[in-house]
């Protein structure tokens, strides 16, 4: 969408045009149900998510200063009404370990049988449909606080500090979880890239 | 850190994200030199950030790509309603 398209948009979304609410949301709901899922890990609370997050874009729009395009700005709106949503649980899944997708080592800091990696670029790999449904299903399966992690950094785009803030741990913590998150990732991948 | 496989795949997210101080990028990148495993693991690493950030550009992951009209519905009323009960107040 081109500046003039996303300035009419805008201007009829704030005149309440019904029509132009309807196709806004038709448009971007199905990445920010992706997006949201991603984070909160299922399709009943991404629902209850994308429409709360629509709602609250839609409450926001005069404080909305264009310095982003649109969709950028409800993708943070989203990636927020998410996060509270997380909060807002138990603890779920904090003792679960992963240890077991990590490297393993030899007293003298060997690795322990290192078994060759994939053979394909990511790039080449990202081409088949297929093995985008097998990474999607590798991240689903990491524990919670892992994936959250995970997908907030290297998927969502957050940095260090924004993570730490919004799952309030330290810096620290986000970093020693999230290379371990991609290890374990790293080892499910191979494991089903090489099946 | 050490010049081993552990110490070399502990420091891995650093050396990948530019972080590392010059002293450990050296011992890094000397183990790498001559360890054929941890250079395909280095490999392998990267690649896998790529494939997570990949799967969420690629587009065919969007869940709702034939958004559910109730769940549409439902949020143009919720808007609609918010935003009758505004102009009220």
């Amino acid at each position: 969408m081109d500046d003039s398209s996303e300035a009419r948009l805008l201007a009829a979304l704030r005149a309440g045009s019904a029509d132009a609410a309807r196709g806004f949301v038709r448009d971007n709901i199905g990445r920010m149900h992706a997006v949201a899922r991603r984070i909160v890990g299922s399709d009943a609370d991404a629902h209850d998510v994308v429409q709360d997050a629509f709602l609250r874009a839609f409450q926001s729009l005069d404080s909305f200063r264009g310095a982003s395009r649109l969709s950028t700005w409800l993708h943070r709106i989203v990636v927020n009404e998410a996060l509270m949503r997380l909060r807002a649980r138990k603890r779920h899944g904090l003792t679960e370990s992963i240890d077991h997708l990590l490297p393993r080592f030899y007293e003298d800091g060997h690795r322990i049988a290192p078994m060759p990696s994939w053979s394909e670029s990511a790039e080449v790999l990202l081409q088949k449909r297929e093995v985008r449904a097998q990474v999607t299903r590798c991240i689903d399966t990491l524990p919670a606080h892992f994936r959250t992690i995970l997908v907030l950094r290297d998927i969502e785009g957050l940095s260090t500090k924004e993570v730490a803030e919004a799952l309030d741990i330290s810096e620290g913590a986000v970093k020693t979880k999230l290379h371990r998150a991609r290890q374990a990732l790293r080892c499910l991948l191979e494991k089903e890239l090489s099946a | 850190m050490n010049d081993d496989c552990r110490d070399t795949i502990a420091f891995l997210d650093d050396y990948v994200d530019g972080t590392c101080a010059d002293a450990e990028r050296e011992v890094f990148e000397r183990h790498l030199a001559r360890c054929p495993y941890c250079r395909d693991y280095l490999k392998s690493y990267r690649e896998t950030i790529s494939l997570s950030r990949g799967v969420a550009t690629a587009g065919d992951e969007q869940t709702l790509a034939e958004p559910p009209r109730e769940l549409v519905d439902a949020i143009v009323d919720a808007i609609a309603s918010a935003r009758r009960g505004g102009d009220k107040g």
